[in-house]
């Protein structure tokens, strides 16, 4: 086992750890060129969305912060736990270093490239 | 129609992420698996002495779009959910997030003033706060 994948193994505990938290819903799509990861996290506000990305594993985390007026009692809750995060494993043929993300309306949406030389080519047959 | 791959193309993630759902819905959370299934949007209620607040985590809607009513003691909200177009030659790797039209229905307090209502769209979530009749509101009596 390589000093990467400890790492990734230790953070994982440690992310397992913390407080619970909803796995919010995502459509992940791949083209030619990268993989598109689209997240449904409503109630998050842009400055406490957190993703990073560390040894091949994406974390996206975000805490849902809502307005709610003074003495307010819930009578129903469907969303009962205020944080959404959920970790993906990145395939070796991903460029982590230029991710792109978006985040309108409580949409995160992260375009992942492919590496250079994981781009696909196309290969000119010559007829000789 | 969606094009969906027969193998993902990290079969050991997919097997994690399974095992990880697998696990967390023995968890002591049984809430945690609340958002990838049921129905669309969740919603939050609760009330103070002034008002009934009503939350739908709607992400990723036009505003516009919403139709919010209130008839006869029930409020509707209604509206569209968009899928964005899939580039050319993609394939669908997960697909989760809720698309099409969605119509849910609240019963509200008799107490509720109907003209009393403000709506507002902010992080995909809409909140709606709805106003109590003045008769509802818990009044102190003074002792003589």
């Amino acid at each position: 086992m390589n000093m990467n994948e400890q790492n990734a193994i230790a953070r994982n505990n440690e992310v397992a750890r913390r407080e619970p938290a909803l796995l919010p819903p995502v459509d992940v799509i791949e083209d030619a060129s990268g993989i598109t990861l689209l997240a449904d996290l409503p109630g998050v506000a842009r400055e406490s969305l957190d993703i990073q990305v560390e040894a091949e594993t994406l974390t996206i985390e975000g805490a849902v912060a809502l307005k709610l007026p003074e003495g307010m009692e819930a009578t129903h809750a469907e969303l009962g736990v205020p944080r959404y995060r959920r970790l993906f494993t990145l395939s070796k043929e991903l460029d982590a270093s230029r991710v792109e993300a978006d985040f309108r309306d409580g949409v995160l949406k992260l375009r992942i490239p492919k590496a250079e030389h994981a781009q696909p080519k196309r290969i000119r047959v010559n007829v000789g | 129609m969606v094009y969906r791959s027969f193998f993902p193309r990290d079969l050991f993630a997919e097997l994690d992420r399974a095992q990880r759902e697998l696990q967390q819905s023995f968890d002591v959370f049984p809430s945690i698996r609340g958002l990838t299934s049921g129905t669309f949007p969740a919603m939050n209620v609760g009330r103070t002495p002034r008002s009934v607040e009503i939350f739908a985590f709607a992400p990723g809607i036009d505003a516009g779009s919403l139709d919010v009513q209130i008839e006869k003691g029930v409020l509707v909200v209604a509206g569209k959910r968009v899928r964005d177009a899939l580039p050319e030659k993609a394939s669908v790797h997960i697909d989760e997030r809720f698309a099409g039209d969605f119509r849910r229905v609240v019963t509200l307090p008799e107490d509720v003033d109907p003209d009393a209502v403000n709506a507002t769209y902010r992080d995909g979530v809409l909140q709606i706060s709805i106003g109590r009749k003045e008769a509802a509101q818990p009044r102190r009596i003074t002792i003589q």
